[in-house]
């Protein structure tokens, strides 16, 4: 049936950032198959060099909007691991509630705005304002609570102003904390209605599945997240300092973003690999979302990562919930207006590793003896997971390539880059390189 | 709500940047089903797939750093009515404009390496109004989803959106801050200016960019127990519109306050000089 196809989509939309998927076959022989990254460089490990370790979580906080808390604690834990900074219990544990609110605010974006127009057949989510309004204000409420969760600890949705090297310039208060945790235990009915949304719907996700290799951080401490080891589905454990030998970039023609590599020709990092990797450290009630959905370790459906942040929603409100009873139950520490830690600056390196929406990130800084940098590298997500979507591509093409019409090949093919949510513009590391023609 | 014909057709388009921007119009929640009540949204490749190349307003984020960029832009511009800068990589270079004042061999080295040489990009990043007119400007990184409704209320009634012209001072004292030169006592005044002089000042202390910087931002990261780090760009002629008492008070300089501590003035900088 489509023996001759031609898809050539420029700028593919509902993702964050420039890419572009070419296919083209004749007579059913694949001549092209390519996912090409086309974002304009931004130079971010040099824009860090020689400014202050007071400055560079602000900095590279502007590396994504999405994922702006993410990127600032990736940096401030490379800065304080460079300088021998330690943050207290109560530092973390507020950390890792506002990692949470990320978490649960881009994977609902994604979910809920991006990825679900696909499965109920429009091109955007604004037409459900009217076809389902019930449905979509369920979406906002959570999206919404999620926001509102970053600004009360972070200080504002985007680019938080409060995480800063040694802690927190000001922090909530315990009856704010007691809101949040009271919202939190009210939003389990709209987490239970995105699921009944997303199970009516999830026929809808192309069936397909590649075998490859999972990317995330673990721990003992529980679902990895804010801090942990680098774990890998093929070949264990390493070290974060290691992080260099596992996600080795390399470049290709036809992307201006690198692509990276551990065992295999490419893996994956996102929702998915950390559930493959840490699927029984989730909360209860987010393992029973995954069941619901037949998702267990280790699953080579790429489509699932939709249902992995689904997965993950639940998880980042239960945990979010239990971090918060802890909080109060050990009783907030005050700390004065205006707060900033007493830091004694020293020459070192640091990496920091922090598992954002989609996968996990790396900051690597080196400062002198004034505390100002003098080397910065950033390994991003989605740059680890573009081989993974061109490998993707690869197989399945083949398979629908003489099954399919051209629009749902297209189609298939955009709802699969979709899936990674990619955030392209984040990517650090990009090449601009001529493409040849086809 | 008005009918179909008469909705003004608006387009989003994103390039150097983090789409922060549009992130904080699509974090308007419920507002944004308001605000398609009032217009049709016909171009918003981050959320939705259909696109036109026949709409009224363009709102652009990100800064223009090559030819490619540049050409789109200016197709944009030719097919706009009005085309607004969305954030400070549009409107004031921002971010991206740190690395103007590094030799740019050397940026790409730092980053590229070996494979440099396969780079094309401009030597400097530039807001859009260095390639095209600009009709309207919403500063901030991020932007305020307030000032962003009020520049397109602006724009669809004809008026000039009212943007704040002095600093950001002034709304740090109605928020009674205590001032963050102030905040610690034992970094006196010859401390900071010491500090300013050997180029380090964030080795001494809390700094403060809100002095120089355009208001409009409730001074919000002051608020927050940070410091204003001049995201939303210089104020209009800083000699004359900076906060001259906080300056005086610590013996500091319109030109050493916006040399020294430099994170969004890079491509407003060389404006500057190129003016004087």
């Amino acid at each position: 049936m489509s023996n001759n196809v031609n898809i050539d989509v420029e700028y593919l939309t509902r993702v964050e950032g420039h890419g572009n998927i070419k296919v083209n076959a004749a007579n059913g022989k694949i001549e092209q198959c390519e996912w090409q990254v086309i974002e304009t460089p931004r130079f971010f490990e040099s824009m860090v060099v020689d400014h202050s370790f007071k400055e560079l979580h602000h900095i590279t906080s502007r590396i994504c909007g999405i994922c702006s808390i993410g990127h600032t604690l990736a940096s401030l834990r490379a800065t304080e691991d460079a300088l021998d900074i330690d943050i207290s219990r109560q530092d973390e544990l507020l950390r890792k509630l506002v990692l949470h609110a990320e978490n649960m605010q881009s994977h609902v974006l994604h979910v809920g705005y991006l990825a679900l127009p696909d499965l109920m057949g429009t091109g955007s989510v604004l037409p459900l304002a009217s076809s389902h309004p019930e449905e979509l204000k369920t979406v906002i409420r959570l999206h919404r609570l999620s926001n509102e969760m970053s600004e009360l600890i972070g200080g504002r949705t985007t680019h938080p102003q409060r995480l800063i090297p040694g802690g927190f310039s000001k922090i909530p208060t315990e009856e704010e904390l007691v809101d949040l945790r009271e919202k939190l235990k009210n939003s389990t009915n709209d987490l239970t209605a995105c699921a009944d949304l997303l199970a009516e719907t999830a026929d809808g996700f192309p069936n397909f599945e590649r075998e490859t290799e999972f990317i995330s951080l673990t721990s003992d401490d529980g679902y990895a997240l804010y801090d942990g080891i680098i774990a890998s589905t093929d070949t264990g454990t390493y070290p974060v300092e290691d992080y260099l030998g596992v996600t080795n970039e390399y470049v290709v023609e036809q992307s201006t973003a690198k692509f990276a590599r551990n065992n295999r020709q490419s893996y994956m990092v996102g929702a998915l690999a950390r559930l493959n990797n840490n699927y029984d450290q989730l909360a209860p009630m987010a393992k029973g979302v995954a069941e619901r959905f037949g998702l267990k370790p280790v699953n080579h459906n790429p489509f699932m990562n939709n249902v992995a942040q689904l997965v993950e929603v639940v998880h980042n409100v239960r945990d979010s919930i239990k971090i918060i009873d802890t909080l109060l139950d050990e009783g907030l520490e005050p700390q004065d207006d205006y707060y900033e830690p007493e830091i004694d600056v020293k020459p070192g390196r640091g990496v920091g590793a922090v598992e954002v929406p989609r996968g996990i990130l790396f900051h690597d800084y080196t400062y002198d003896e004034n505390g100002i940098c003098t080397a910065g590298n950033c390994v991003i997500p989605t740059n680890q997971n573009h081989a993974n979507i061109q490998k993707d591509m690869e197989k399945m093409v083949p398979n629908v390539i003489n099954m399919k019409p051209e629009d749902e090949i297209k189609l298939d093919l955009e709802m699969l880059v979709r899936a990674y949510d990619p955030c392209i513009s984040c990517s650090a590391h990009h090449l601009d390189v001529e493409f040849v023609d086809d | 709500m008005k009918p179909e014909s008469v909705k003004p057709k608006v387009a989003f388009f994103d390039f150097a940047g983090c789409e922060g921007d549009q992130l904080q119009v699509a974090n308007m929640e419920e507002k944004i089903l308001d605000l398609i009540e009032v217009v049709d949204v016909v171009n918003f490749r981050e959320i939705m797939t259909e696109r036109s190349e026949d709409y009224d307003i363009a709102f652009v984020e990100g800064s223009i750093a090559t030819d490619h960029d540049a050409e789109r832009l200016q197709g944009i511009r030719e097919n706009a009515s009005w085309v607004v800068a969305l954030g400070s990589c549009a409107a004031i270079g921002g971010i991206n404009s740190i690395r103007n004042s590094q030799p740019y061999d050397l940026v790409q080295d730092r980053v590229y390496g070996d494979d440099a040489d396969k780079i094309e990009a401009w030597d400097v990043a530039k807001p859009i109004d260095a390639i095209v007119d600009v009709d309207g400007y919403v500063y901030g990184c991020p932007i305020n989803q307030d000032e962003f409704v009020h520049v397109v209320e602006s724009l669809l009634q004809g008026k000039d959106p009212n943007i704040p012209t002095y600093p950001v001072c002034v709304e740090c004292k109605m928020n009674e801050n205590v001032c963050v030169f102030a905040r610690n006592p034992e970094k006196n005044a010859a401390n900071i200016k010491a500090a300013v002089d050997n180029g380090s000042p964030a080795e001494s202390g809390p700094f403060c960019l809100g002095p120089v910087t355009r208001a409009g931002c409730d001074s919000q990261c002051v608020n927050e127990g940070t410091t204003c780090w001049g995201c939303r760009g210089l104020v209009p002629n800083p000699n004359e519109n900076a906060h001259q008492e906080v300056l005086e008070k610590y013996g500091l300089s319109v030109d050493e306050v916006i040399n020294k501590f430099n994170l969004y003035f890079g491509w407003q900088q060389e404006e500057l000089k190129n003016e004087q």
